[in-house]
């Protein structure tokens, strides 16, 4: 069982402890198309809850990347800006974009679980 | 299909051309000059060359046929028909670059004497008087290069009026999601946050989620009307009110005013700064060859934070206005010169050839071409919003829905079949967008067989065709390139192999 939640705007975050690793889902890697760069927070930055956090940008679009939940960047995924194309290939995993202290952990209750988001994508069908 | 192999490379007529760094050929000249006379080296202190200047050296016809060749491949407005959406590639009459080739014209100098040049700056004056009248507004900035830089001296005059009023605490500027990617990109070279609105399900701004977001902090709100989907933002008396009951400015986006000219004074609506794309609305070249134009529309509010120079009717005749007058606070400076002046003498020839009545049965023509667009392919193709549209007509990709045709897919076999494609993916706010914006300046023949080969291209993708369209495009010299690869690893910079 994944302990992932996430945004209608198709960000994940998995909490270990206080630590809470962001990335973009699956779905929307693949609405994205060839990801061809990125930008990530650097440690130290406060981000509040659904302000801008990082960017992607493929062939088709770019697009914000916002925060799930407020927070102190611990660290952004250098990986995925030398190589944007892992982004394409483990979205929901290695190629993660940023890891945060969490503020409030209380607001982790506002994101959809795995289930919950599976449905909210059939709806976007 | 197989593809015939030739010992050169080259495909009939269509030449392999290489760059013109690789076409060096050590020794060859174009020109022999005499030996310079000696010369005493120390009196260039430390500006000697130290080594070969990295140019080619190439024979006068090797140069020529090079760019003739080059020139050749491009394909434009005057190859064929050009429906790229959100982007007016209306045909460049030829009466305007005669204009613009008259000796007076062309061969003045930005530096003359003013009294040297009345006739340049009635051209200016003139120019501005029409766009003035068009739009309603009392001031125009003439300088901008083009529509980006007209959205960001449109912002630094709103940015001027708010530190002018001490409210320079306004940082947040609105943005519809459906905007054009340079309107968020101005607001924040002007060092503004940007904050995006969402469309309604009919195309339109979600007038109460924009009215939600408007706030002591906001600065303006850029929207363009007729909107990115085509379609003419019906409430924007309604948002004007509140975005000036909130203290913020309103600016349009001028990108799609072809739709409108003749027929709605912007001013009207209660919008403060406009920018005008002379290359789009008033058919002046634009692509590869341009330059564009971007003269800006001020309201009565901003006009005082114009940015210099602008021309006045002084004692003397005209003068150009360089520095600070009473009255007036300009920002500052956004060009060199006095702005695209080659660009203005086409623009204002064009519409002094069209004339008023002209002009507004242009924009009801661009309008009538899209409506026949969208009336003729809408059930082929997936119209994204119910009819009538502006000047451009919107689809997306439900249509492919199941075939594995993509919209990337379908614009490359609309390349083997002659055409320039449409605007693909834009807007964002429908997948797969599908853009098309035909101009007044198309005759319904040409429409009518576009319209029989974007039929024929959907009845293929339904049929299974799909491999088909994967490959495409299939008789270009190139074939599908590696657009990802290039977005990735861009090479910019030609290195000889050695290197």
């Amino acid at each position: 069982m994944s302990s992932k939640r996430f945004t209608k705007d198709h960000e994940w975050i998995d909490v270990e402890g206080d630590i809470g690793t962001v990335g973009i889902s699956d779905y929307a890697q693949h609405a994205l198309g060839d990801v061809v760069f990125v930008e990530v927070p650097e440690a130290g930055r406060e981000i509040a809850k659904g302000a801008e956090a990082a960017v992607v940008e493929s062939v088709k679009a770019a697009s914000e990347v916002y925060s799930p939940v407020s927070g102190t960047v611990t660290a952004g995924n250098a990986a995925i800006v030398d190589q944007p194309g892992l982004v394409n290939e483990a979205a929901e995993g290695a190629a993660w974009f940023f890891k945060l202290k969490l503020a409030n952990p209380a607001e982790l209750n506002d994101l959809m679980d795995q289930a919950a988001y599976d449905a909210y994508l059939k709806t976007l069908e | 299909m197989s593809e015939p192999m030739t010992i050169s490379g080259n495909r009939a007529l269509l030449i392999e051309e290489k760059l013109i760094f690789e076409l060096d050929n050590p020794g060859s000249v174009a020109i022999d000059l005499p030996e310079p006379a000696p010369f005493d080296l120390e009196r260039l202190g430390d500006a000697p060359r130290r080594g070969r200047v990295a140019l080619p050296d190439l024979s006068e016809p090797q140069v020529v046929r090079h760019y003739t060749r080059l020139s050749q491949k491009n394909y434009g407005i005057d190859s064929g028909f050009y429906p790229l959406g959100s982007c007016t590639m209306k045909h460049n009459p030829r009466l305007s670059e005669k204009v613009a080739r008259l000796p007076g014209l062309a061969d003045l100098h930005p530096l003359q004497p003013q009294k040297t040049v009345q006739g340049a700056l009635e051209v200016i004056d003139s120019l501005a008087h029409w766009l003035k009248e068009l739009t309603g507004m009392p001031a125009v900035a003439m300088s901008p290069a083009a529509g980006a830089h007209g959205e960001w001296c449109g912002l630094m005059a709103i940015r001027s009026a708010h530190e002018d009023k001490g409210e320079s605490h306004r940082r947040r500027v609105l943005v519809p999601e459906s905007a054009h990617g340079t309107n968020p990109a101005s607001a924040a070279m002007c060092g503004y946050s940007v904050d995006p609105i969402p469309a309604l399900e009919n195309g339109r701004v979600d007038v109460a989620a924009l009215k939600a977001k408007l706030g002591p902090d906001v600065a303006a709100l850029m929207l363009t009307n007729p909107n990115t989907c085509g379609l003419f933002e019906t409430e924007i008396i309604e948002i004007a009110a509140a975005v000036h009951g909130a203290g913020a400015y309103f600016y349009c986006d001028g990108a799609n005013f072809n739709a409108i000219v003749g027929r709605v004074k912007i001013a009207d609506l209660g919008i403060d700064t406009m920018h005008i794309n002379l290359h789009k609305t008033f058919a002046t070249p634009h692509g590869g060859g341009g330059p564009g134009a971007g003269p800006t529309v001020l309201s009565a509010a901003l006009a005082p934070y114009a940015p210099v120079p602008y021309v006045v009717h002084g004692a003397g005749g005209l003068e150009m206005v360089e520095g600070k007058r009473a009255g007036a606070k300009p920002f500052g400076r956004v060009k060199g010169f006095h702005g695209q002046f080659g660009v203005f003498i086409r623009a204002l020839a064009y519409i002094m050839s069209m004339g008023s009545d002209g002009l507004r049965q242009a924009s009801s023509d661009a309008v009538l071409n899209a409506n026949y667009l969208l009336a003729s392919l809408k059930d082929d193709l997936s119209a994204s919003f119910d009819g009538p549209c502006m000047h451009e007509a919107l689809f997306d990709d439900r249509f492919l829905k199941d075939t594995g045709v993509t919209t990337l897919d379908f614009a490359k076999a609309m390349i083997d079949e002659g055409y320039h494609p449409m605007t693909m993916y834009f807007p964002l706010v429908v997948h797969g967008a599908l853009l098309m914006e035909p101009t007044e300046t198309e005759s319904k023949d040409t429409l009518d067989q576009f319209i029989a080969v974007v039929r024929g291209l959907a009845a293929k993708a339904k049929a299974g065709a799909a491999e088909d369209f994967k490959a495409a495009p299939r008789l270009t010299p190139r074939r599908r390139l590696d657009e990802t690869l290039a977005a990735r690893s861009p090479v910019l910079r030609w290195k000889p192999a050695a290197e």
